[in-house]
């Protein structure tokens, strides 16, 4: 970020402008308040001197003051006042509108990138810096439109006290004016000096804010492993950093601000020490010299307001540089605009697809890492297909691929012959829908977490809990269909979330039901029961699952075995069983191991049968 | 019984003041000083246009005409009290900075300590990105109020005492006339303080809201990508950056309104001193020189008040900040650390023991009950059970995340109540099924089980637990970065990890909640077998679904509808023929295909 002041002054006005622009109206009004406001300020100086020289001076004079003498006086001061008063409302409020509108609306098009914006963006950028995105660097970024109108609709005041100056003797004026670039330019070192140190705060800002979020979202894992001392200190570590950034930008603020107030006053002294002289020498009369001194006085507050909004940019810059780091993101997925057969089960293929990762090391070095090597796999219209692998072998970023939320490298996705990359934007999700291994929960309701959102009745949501086995529960729940299940379904246990999601699926009527192992947290009676639900009520669906039971894989008709992001081997569980080593480690694994137990379970047995047997002989033997 | 976080703390603004200052010590330290350091900055700031008054009266419109040697006297006192005032002013910005940054980190990090101290039920109660905002934004507001707001605040009444003597000097009657005209309102000032604390209260949560709505776009990026739901995303959180922009403007508004009744009020006071004094005047008790130079002291004195009701406003929304954080702070915590009060036990074999323990969830049915059950030393126990029959539950009592309702849990004989967190974390260790990860390398994470475990110990960790094969094929071995909450690596990866951390912090009790449910078959086997080498000598308690666990275990605890209804090694209760033979038939049904 730019720590020279000039072109920073300009960029952070070019910020500014954007923001007007996107509130003309209010911050127009607010403008007119703040101008009506100054005429208001100057008018009520004449109002008392109008007062003074019309009814109190005569009323003293005459010795006696009338009831209607009073309530001139009075009327005069105190309706100047509410025009005044009527000015600094309509500013305030029409500033409160101008900021919080902009900010609205900025944070509005921030999180609808956050939308936008692919998987792997997210992957890079962590939550509690996004948050801090979307709340306070928005915050930081408009926060000046307080300040603003009343600084803009000073300036009238400010032009004409100068031209009021000048009148009266353009020397003395000349004197008092030296006071105004004084003010401008110690506000330009201040914004110099202040601008890198209001960035390093909002940055560990950012970082507390992140550091807060993980930790309270790993509070299950802190607890139970008693690691609360060290995320305090983790916190703690960040805290201390950002306390002495916020007291460096106060020591700034601090050494600024006395010196910017005393300004004028010097400006003030500095005219009535030369105009002493001047008057003295018979050049000038002393009433110039005062009139100059007190319009001095009375400019030096507008100008003050100028440097609240000087002071305030930095941060503007600052925050608008963050927010805008994000609506520049690019990378969002590009859509076409051809759409799916919407009857019948789908076929999907990959066609010699690759995909790599972005990683970044602890150093900070990005490269990149191929998860998936030439993977083709054809999964026929109403088959059932088993991906099958060990943990890590890249069968979650194969359903990915599948339903489009990543593109490949190279190769082809389709859906019915469809490149997934030419179908319109909302398209494969009418289309597909996926289970993934974890589940993510809307805090909403149990109806609203099955629907997203479509129109489907409660009988209809009904019998997809039904086939999801989720009946009991969701019935037992205080308020049925109704009940919230909190933030992340954190209500629910991992179980009953994977069947809420499973109930989200299957409601959609896919023809093409993508499972990433989505039945790991519930019993296997339940997942029995969950399958044959699903056979029953999945005609028409082509079903990709991944699984590692047994069971569910010698449901499926065809069978793709996958090490290290390639297919090692494919077809039916027979087959791969037969000329597959890997393959048939993995899915007879328990079943040996358990053979393994029972023979050496046998073996103690039976030693232990010969050693009573013997101990027997022993008791029979005397 | 368990509490919820509350809202907000529900203390009025001068208790809420009185325990923030008790909850930031920092903040009252050195007080006094900056205090009198104020007190000589409102002095100079008065005396500067003061002077600059009577340099303009006497020097330069005096009787004799003007006197340059008398304004040069009268400027050269003028300096001096405006270079007193710049670095007292100064010293002033800067100690009240000091303090309310070392006051407020206090509170921030005593927030976030006693955020981790309360229950997971209590946690539950709030969504994060609320309890996030109450260690950042809350704060924030505070310190934006103490370190601006405070400063005018205290040099505007020091002003108004100031100018109150001064005019005293020139006229009691006026004012008395002044401070008349203001009390009334201090009245209406009291009232619409509570309306606009309430307006930023409202603001505030609204501010919660806003991030909990933001955070589900973040952190539920693949499911809304997965179901196309990004409109009907995007509309719930335009309801909730809608809902906190009409509170802030409700708020704005209402704030305007209390502030300009100050300056209302400090107009039409000189419109009364005017007419009042006109009176005087016309009675030859005033002259007409001393109402005009009383009018100056007036505006010294309503410039100050105006801007202390402005900050009284802002208060309301640094005390709306503050009621949140001691709301949390002042939360109650319902599972408790004994502390100091509490025993240490020694390291080794470890017993545990259930009597008659029965667990509620608050407001819910009872989900275990009456439940006894010893474990002995060094033995191998899987839970098993259908979905929710209270396996989980009984692993949360045993690890103290939740109390009992009724009964007691002990390990070695001890009431779990009353053993020391430090010497409880080191002996028993929970691996849940979603065990979290950091956004760091997977050493880290490893290491977070024992941060003063070298590379080579976590290597070992990884190899005891036959798992070397597989940190040979992630990208960069131990220095691999797992991403944000893990999620570079899959669901199955992160549950090695989780095992691996678990290990290496080498507990006394190992307590398995579906710790491998993601993981594929033969590495779940290989695991096992691993665990059973390293358990001995260990206790464990495991629950799975996969019956593989219980084949393995010493003994099989089975669940159903929160009661013990078997319990025995596993061909024992096979050979029994009960509701574990049946669960076990149907598992070896599935593996058998």
């Amino acid at each position: 970020m730019s720590v020279d002041a000039a072109p920073s002054l300009r960029r952070s006005l070019g910020i500014v402008g954007v923001g007007i622009r996107r509130e003309p109206r209010w911050f127009g009004l607010a403008v007119a308040g703040s101008a009506l406001y100054g005429v208001m300020t100057v008018l009520t100086a004449w109002a008392i001197g109008k007062v003074t020289r019309e009814q109190i001076q005569p009323a003293v004079a005459a010795g006696g003051v009338t009831g209607a003498q009073l309530w001139t006086i009075f009327g005069w001061v105190a309706g100047v006042v509410v025009v005044n008063v009527v000015g600094v409302v309509i500013r305030r409020v029409a500033a409160g509108y101008t900021m919080y509108n902009v900010a609205a609306g900025y944070r509005r098009e921030v999180t609808r990138q956050y939308l936008r914006l692919p998987l792997s963006w997210h992957h890079r950028h962590p939550s509690g810096q996004l948050l801090s995105n979307a709340n306070a660097d928005v915050e930081a970024t408009w926060n000046v439109f307080a300040p603003l109108p009343m600084a803009l609709g000073v300036i009238i005041m400010l032009v004409a006290g100068i031209v009021q100056m000048v009148l009266v003797d353009p020397v003395m004026a000349i004197i008092g004016l030296t006071v105004f670039p004084a003010l401008f330019l110690a506000n330009m070192v201040f914004q110099r000096s202040m601008s890198p140190r209001v960035s390093r705060a909002q940055q560990l800002r950012a970082e507390v804010s992140e550091v807060a979020h993980e930790s309270f979202e790993a509070a299950l894992i802190v607890k139970s492993m008693g690691r609360e001392e060290q995320e305090a200190r983790r916190f703690e570590e960040v805290t201390r950093r950002l306390q002495a950034a916020n007291v460096e930008v106060g020591r700034t603020r601090g050494t600024f601000d006395p010196v910017i107030e005393s300004i004028p006053t010097l400006g003030t002294l500095a005219v009535l020490v030369v105009g002493a002289h001047q008057v003295a020498n018979g050049v000038l009369e002393p009433a110039a010299v005062v009139q100059v001194a007190y319009l001095i006085s009375v400019l030096a507050f507008p100008v003050r307001a100028l440097g609240w909004v000087l002071g305030e940019l930095p941060r503007t810059v600052v925050g608008w540089d963050r927010v805008d780091a994000v609506l520049k993101a690019r990378g969002e997925l590009e859509f076409g605009d051809e759409s799916l057969v919407r009857t019948g089960a789908a076929r999907s293929r990959l066609d010699h697809v690759d995909y790599s990762y972005d990683i970044v090391d602890e150093h900070g070095v990005e490269s990149k890492f191929q998860a998936i090597h030439d993977v083709s796999i054809d999964v026929a219209a109403g088959s059932t297909v088993a991906l099958v692998g060990p943990t890590g072998s890249g069968k979650s970023t194969l359903t990915n691929l599948t339903l489009r939320l990543v593109d490949p490298d190279r190769g082809e996705v389709t859906l019915d012959g469809t490149d997934l990359r030419r179908v319109a934007r909302g398209g494969v999700s009418s289309v597909a829908a996926l289970v993934p291994q974890q589940t993510f929960m809307f805090d909403d309701t149990v109806r609203g977490n099955i629907t997203l959102g479509l129109d489907f009745t409660d009988d209809e949501v009904w019998a997809a809990i039904e086939v999801a086995q989720a009946t009991g529960f969701v019935q037992a729940l205080g308020s049925g269909l109704d009940t919230r299940v909190g933030e992340r379904g954190a209500s629910l246990s991992g179980g009953q979330r994977q069947r809420i999601a499973l109930a989200r699926a299957i409601i959609r009527r896919p023809q093409l039901l993508v499972l990433d192992d989505a039945t790991s947290a519930v019993d296997p009676a339940v997942e029995q029961a969950i399958l044959a639900g699903l056979r029953r009520s999945s005609a028409g669906t082509t079903v990709l699952v991944v699984a590692y039971r047994m069971s569910t894989i010698t449901l499926a008709d065809e069978i793709v075995y996958i090490e290290l992001g390639r297919v090692v081997d494919h077809g039916t569980h027979r087959e791969l069983q037969a000329r597959c080593a890997g393959y048939e480690r993995l899915v007879t694994a328990y079943a040996r191991e358990a053979a393994e137990r029972a023979a050496v379970i046998a073996d103690e047995e039976a030693a232990l049968a010969a050693d009573v047997d013997s101990a027997e002989e022993g008791v029979d033997a005397p | 019984m368990s509490t919820s976080i509350d809202a907000t703390s529900g203390l009025g603004t001068l208790a809420t003041l009185r325990r923030g200052l008790d909850l930031s010590p920092e903040l009252r330290r050195g007080l006094g000083v900056t205090l009198a350091l104020a007190a000589v900055t409102t002095v100079g700031r008065v005396v500067v246009p003061f002077v600059v008054q009577k340099t303009t009266d006497n020097g330069l419109l005096g009787k004799n005409g003007p006197d340059p040697g008398l304004v040069t006297q009268y400027v050269l006192l003028a300096l001096i009290a405006v270079a007193a005032t710049a670095v007292t002013a100064y010293a002033v910005n800067v100690r009240l900075f000091r303090a309310s940054e070392a006051g407020l980190a206090t509170l921030r990090l005593r927030a976030f300590r006693h955020i981790h101290d309360l229950s997971m039920l209590t946690q539950n109660t709030e969504r994060r990105g609320s309890m996030v905002s109450r260690v950042t934004s809350d704060v924030d507001t505070i310190s934006q109020f103490v370190q601006f707001g405070g400063i005018i605040l205290i040099l505007s009444l020091g002003q108004i005492a100031v100018a109150t003597a001064l005019m005293l000097f020139y006229s009691p009657l006026l004012t008395a006339v002044v401070w008349l005209c203001f009390v009334p309102l201090l009245f209406v000032i009291r009232r619409f303080q509570a309306i606009v604390g309430r307006a930023y209260t409202k603001v505030r949560e609204r501010v919660g809201d806003l991030l909990a709505a933001v955070s589900e776009s973040v952190v539920g990026a693949a499911t809304i990508r997965a179901y196309g739901v990004e409109e009907r995303t995007a509309h719930r959180i335009d309801t909730a950056i809608e809902d906190h922009r009409a509170a802030a403007i409700g708020a704005q508004v209402r704030s305007v309104v209390a502030f300009s009744s100050g300056q209302l009020v400090a107009g039409l006071t000189l419109a009364v001193v005017l007419v009042v004094g006109t009176i005087q005047a016309v009675h030859d008790d005033l002259s007409l020189g001393q109402l005009l130079a009383f009018l100056f002291l007036v505006n010294l004195f309503t410039q100050p008040v105006q801007q202390a009701t402005e900050i009284l406003n802002e208060l309301q929304n640094a005390v709306a900040g503050w009621r949140r954080v001691i709301g949390v702070v002042d939360t109650h915590a319902d599972v408790a650390d004994p502390g100091d009060a509490g025993q240490v036990l020694p390291r080794g074999p470890i017993t545990v023991e259930f009597d008659d323990v029965s667990f509620a969830y608050p407001g819910g049915d009872t989900v275990l009950h009456d439940v006894s059950l010893s474990i002995a030393p060094r033995s191998r126990v899987a839970i098993v059970g259908e979905t929710g029959s209270g396996k989980s539950t009984l692993a949360k009592l045993l690890t103290r995340l939740m109390d009992p309702t009724d009964g007691t849990v002990r390990i070695d004989g001890v009431d779990l109540r009353d053993v020391r967190f430090s010497s409880l974390r080191e002996r028993v260790v929970l691996v849940p099924q979603e065990g979290f990860l950091f956004d760091a390398t997977l050493r880290e994470n490893v290491r977070f089980g024992r941060p003063d475990a070298t590379d080579a110990d976590v290597t070992l960790a990884i190899t005891e637990l036959g798992l070397d094969a597989w940190l040979a094929g992630l990208p960069q071995g131990l220095a691999t970065e797992v991403g944000q909450r893990g999620e570079s690596l899959s669901a199955g990866e992160r549950q090695l990890v989780a095992l691996a951390r678990a290990y290496l912090a080498d507990p006394d009790l190992l307590v398995l909640d579906e710790a491998t449910s993601a993981v594929d078959p033969s590495t779940e086997v290989r695991l096992q077998r691993a665990l059973e080498g390293l358990t001995r000598g260990r206790t464990s308690v495991a629950i799975a679904h996969r019956l593989s666990t219980a084949e393995a275990a010493d003994e099989v605890v089975v669940v159903d509808q929160g009661r013990i209804v078997e319990r025995g090694p596993h061909r024992d209760l096979v050979r029994a023929g009960g509701v574990y033979a049946a669960l076990h038939a149907s598992w070896s049904a599935q593996q058998r295909g």
